[in-house]
Parts: C-alpha cells; structure tokens; sequence
C-alpha cells in the first residue's frame, strides 16, 4: 500500500503551522504505511551562508542508520576538526549538520572512514530529512513534528512489499541537493536500471526499488533535463505501478502511471497545494471545504511552484 | 432521523447502528471526512444520508438479492469502488466519484451526479451505474450484464473486454477497448435510457442521441488466434 503526502505552503503566514499540518495528513495515512516512515522539511531558516561574508554557502546534511550509533560522539569528532564551522543538531532518529560547502567533502570521507554504517539521507540547502521505522503517528510524536515551521513538506508511510523494513529503506530518498521522491506502488525492472546506473558511478544507499527512480531522476536533472521531463523519461524507462511525488528547492510535482493503479488526490486552496493518496489526509487541513479538489490524470505530470 | 457522528462513534459502531436500524428508518452520518466503509453490507430498505465527503466502498455489499435494500445519499464525493457488489437499493452521490465506481455490483441503482474516475463499472454483474458527467479511461471493463449510462464523455478503452452489459453515452468516446462495438439503439434501448434518465434526473441527456456500446463477442472464450486483441 503506502501512503504519500505532500505540502507545499505559498502562504507565508501558515509556515508555522507546517508541521501541524503535516501531522494532520499523516495520521490518515498511518494504516496505509505502518512499517516506517519519513519526512522531507524545506525551510528558509537554515544557514545557508557563510559565517564570514563572501565566503562558502552552507550545505544541510541529514544522517542516518541502520544501526545505533552514539551521534553525540559524530558531532564531538566533526565540530572538533581545526577550524571546524560544523554545525551538530539532533533530528529525528540521527542528526542534522550544517556545513560550509567545501567542507562536505571532507566531512563525508570522515563519516565514511569512522562511521560507515552512516549514509547522508538528505543533502541539500532548504531539505532535511528524518526516517524511522515503527507507526508513523508515534514517529511523528516521538521528533515533535507538529511544532516544525518551513514552506514545505513531503513524507511517506511505508507498508513494504520490495524490500527491507528499515531507516535506510524508508522514503524519501534525496538523491541529489534538496530533491526528494517519495514512491506509492512498485517498480518491476528496477534491478536492470539499477545495474546500468551503477555501471555508470551511481551509488545506491538500499535495494529500494522506489531508490532506484529516484536516482534515474537525478540523473537526467544532472544532464540537463528539466524536472518535467526528467519525470517523463521515469515514465519511458521505468516499468511498473505508481504516484510519485516529487520536490524541488522550489516545486512540487505528482505523476501516476498510464493505469492510475496507484491513488493520489490533489487539494489545491487559498495558501497552499496539498497532495495525498487518499482524501482522508486532506479533511483535516484549513479551508479544505473551498479548496479545489481533484484526482491527477495517469501520466499527466502536475507541477506548482512556491 | 438518527444523527450519527462518525467522530464520536467510529466506523465499525456507525455500521452497526445502521444495520439496526428498522425498515423504513432513517439515519444521517455525520463528519465522515473521507471515512472508509461507511454503510456498507446496510440489508434492509432504510434512508441513510452521508453529511459530506466519503471514501472507499460507500455503500458496498448492501441490499438484498430480490433487489431492495437501503437508498444511501451522499452529499459529497466518494472515494473508490462506490457500491462495489451491490445488491440492491440505491446509492446517489451529489460529487464525482473516485475509480472503480459500482465495481462488481449485482443489482440496484448508483447514480453519479459529477464525474466518475477510471474503471467505472468494471466487471459489473447487473446492476445499473448512471453517471451524469464523464467516465474515465477503462470503464466498463470486463462488465458481465446490466447497464452503464454516461451523461459526458467516456475516455480510452470503454467497454474493453466487455460481456453482456450494455453501456450508452451522451457525449465523445475517446476510443473503444478490445471487442467494445457501437451497436444500433432498438426500441427496448430507447426505452431503457428513458427510464433511467427520468430516475437519476439527467436533464441534459437527450436519450435519442446516445451512442450504444456493446460486446462484438469475439473474445469470449480465450483463443491463441486472438492473442493480438488482447
């Protein structure tokens, strides 16, 4: 099954409210995707420049793990690095850093030599990103979700059918700087598209087939494609059921497969573009009664900027 | 009129308090807020009235065999599979409604007033589906007997696979599914899209101008001579 939910807020006086409203759509959706969960926040109130004026921009990365691992000791190790500009916040099950930009590579390879079984979620200027396994309501209790502020967000309830249940299974996947991609249904030639990514360089973090589009996306965005017909070109190569729904710094997108097998309506209202797979998750958001509310056509692919 | 609050009560309480109810009752549902099951496997003749938007299998398996059975009214839209095996009774609802409407359905009558999505009436067994505006791709898939009306236009693929159902359309037809042919409209058809016209209140269908679609029945027993149509 699954559930999808995405929101995006073009109402700055409702960025406050973000992760109510969050909440709201996620509860609906948590007998759809009991497994696990995750949630993508794109806010502005993050460090995105650099400390010293004309210096580097900053770099949010979100980690996690399959395993345990004593992120305490992670921040001490990073932010004591000579002339360190780290900066080390909990997030959800692992942690957020900010870093300058060229520090990323660096603090990469750190993570990677001391710490691999830590993968970088998310990377990006606006996205981070938070996974855990477990009921999504209590997920969402459990980081204080509800008092998140930013201008949007997309998440995902997992009820998994193609591969392990854990964090590094859970969706969204952030294959590339503050896009994310968040998957209802199944692919079925994920493996043959996977082989062909990663024989040209691409490194995958699980055997998600919902990873592999994400990737391919990525991919296309990085040769010049634009988000619209990045989208189209997972539509050619990839085989299989689907709604996806897909983020930019600044855009939101959804798409179905030619047999709409997969559910996804659309609330677009005075403030904000909210999508769901079901209407449920919608009920609860403010002015939804005035909203315009619609079922997306299969491989029609919506977009709404901020 | 018994008011009951989806809120305070729950989908499972709702059910049962519907299917207490005694012929002739009444009951209006209250905060359904896209609610799942609501008045499903409802046997007697009752009234129910859904205050507001409902989701999947509104109204499914109610009715009973001899054709009665509850007439249900939702005053919004419902999610997927509207109906599905339904026996008997009626089920209107004011919005469109999601795929799969009337899904399966044996008997009674679902009337659509908006639009119905992808797959409307497929594999219907013999109950009538009146949809006011348009039909998403695949309609009327694999339907076994009874009657599909389409006050709109029907998209791709109607009728594929279809048996012995009969579907009529008001508008465009963006194309046919495999053995899905337009037919010649007998007296009888003219008859049928009357009544059912006059039933659902479908002002704005002209039922002289509808387009018949029915099974050429060339795909009804599977033959390797066909593989190309399926």
């Amino acid at each position: 099954m699954c559930g999808i939910v995405g929101l995006l807020l073009r109402d700055r006086a409702l960025e406050p409210h973000l992760g109510s409203m969050l909440v709201s759509m996620l509860q609906a959706l948590d007998e759809r995707g009991p497994d696990s969960s995750g949630i993508a926040l794109y806010s502005d109130d993050q460090p995105v420049r650099s400390r010293t004026p004309g210096g580097p921009g900053r770099v949010l990365l979100s980690l996690g793990s399959d395993s345990a691992v004593d992120w305490g000791q992670v921040c001490a190790v990073l932010c004591a690095r000579p002339g360190a500009e780290v900066d080390c916040q909990a997030f959800g099950a692992g942690v957020v850093l900010s870093v300058p930009d060229d520090w990323e590579a660096e603090t990469r390879a750190v993570l990677t030599a001391g710490w691999p079984e830590i993968r970088v979620l998310a990377a990006g200027r606006r996205v981070r990103v938070l996974k855990d396994t477990g009921r999504p309501t209590e997920t969402c209790t459990r980081y204080g979700v509800a008092d998140w502020e930013g201008y949007m967000g997309v998440a995902h309830t997992r009820m998994a059918t193609e591969s392990a249940v854990t964090v590094l299974h859970s969706h969204p996947f952030v294959p590339s700087r503050d896009l994310c991609v968040v998957h209802n249904g199944s692919f079925s030639n994920y493996a043959t598209i996977r082989r062909r990514l990663m024989a040209a360089g691409v490194e995958f973090d699980s055997d998600n087939d919902s990873e592999v589009a994400a990737r391919y996306l990525a991919r296309r965005l990085a040769a010049g494609d634009d988000l619209d017909e990045a989208i189209r070109w997972v539509m050619k190569e990839m085989d299989g059921f689907f709604t996806l729904v897909i983020s930019t710094a600044d855009e939101l997108s959804i798409v179905r497969d030619a047999f709409a097998c997969k559910p996804a309506v659309v609330a677009v209202a005075d403030g904000y573009v909210a999508v769901a797979s079901e209407y449920r998750a919608l009920a609860e958001l403010p002015g939804i009664a005035t909203a315009t509310v619609f079922e997306p056509q299969p491989e029609e692919v919506y977009t709404w900027f901020r | 009129m018994v008011p009951l609050s989806c809120d305070a009560l729950g989908v499972r309480a709702i059910n049962h308090e519907l299917r207490a109810l005694p012929a002739g009752g009444a009951a209006r549902v209250v905060q359904p807020r896209g609610r799942h099951n609501l008045a499903v496997g409802i046997a007697a003749p009752v009234s129910i009235t859904v205050a507001g938007n409902a989701g999947y299998f509104l109204g499914g398996l109610s009715g009973a065999a001899d054709g009665s059975g509850p007439d249900i009214v939702v005053e919004g839209f419902v999610g997927w599979s509207v109906g599905e095996n339904l026996m008997g009774g009626s089920i209107r609802v004011c919005g469109s409604a999601s795929q799969s409407a009337g899904s399966s359905a044996r008997g009674g009558r679902i009337v659509i007033e908006g639009d119905a999505s992808l797959r409307a009436g497929i594999s219907l067994k013999g109950a009538t589906l009146a949809i006011a505006g348009n039909a998403g791709a695949m309609s009327g898939f694999m339907a076994q007997a009874g009657l599909i009306l389409i006050g709109g236009n029907a998209g791709h693929g109607l009728g594929d696979s279809l048996y012995e159902a009969v579907i009529y359309v008001a508008g465009s037809i963006a194309s046919l599914g495999a053995d899905a042919e337009v037919q010649e409209m007998t007296d009888e058809d003219l008859l049928a899209v009357k009544e059912l016209v006059q039933e659902a209140g479908f002002d704005h269908v002209d039922p002289t101008r509808v387009t018949k679609v029915g099974s050429a029945r060339q795909l009804y027993h599977f033959s390797t001579h066909n593989h190309g149509a399926y």
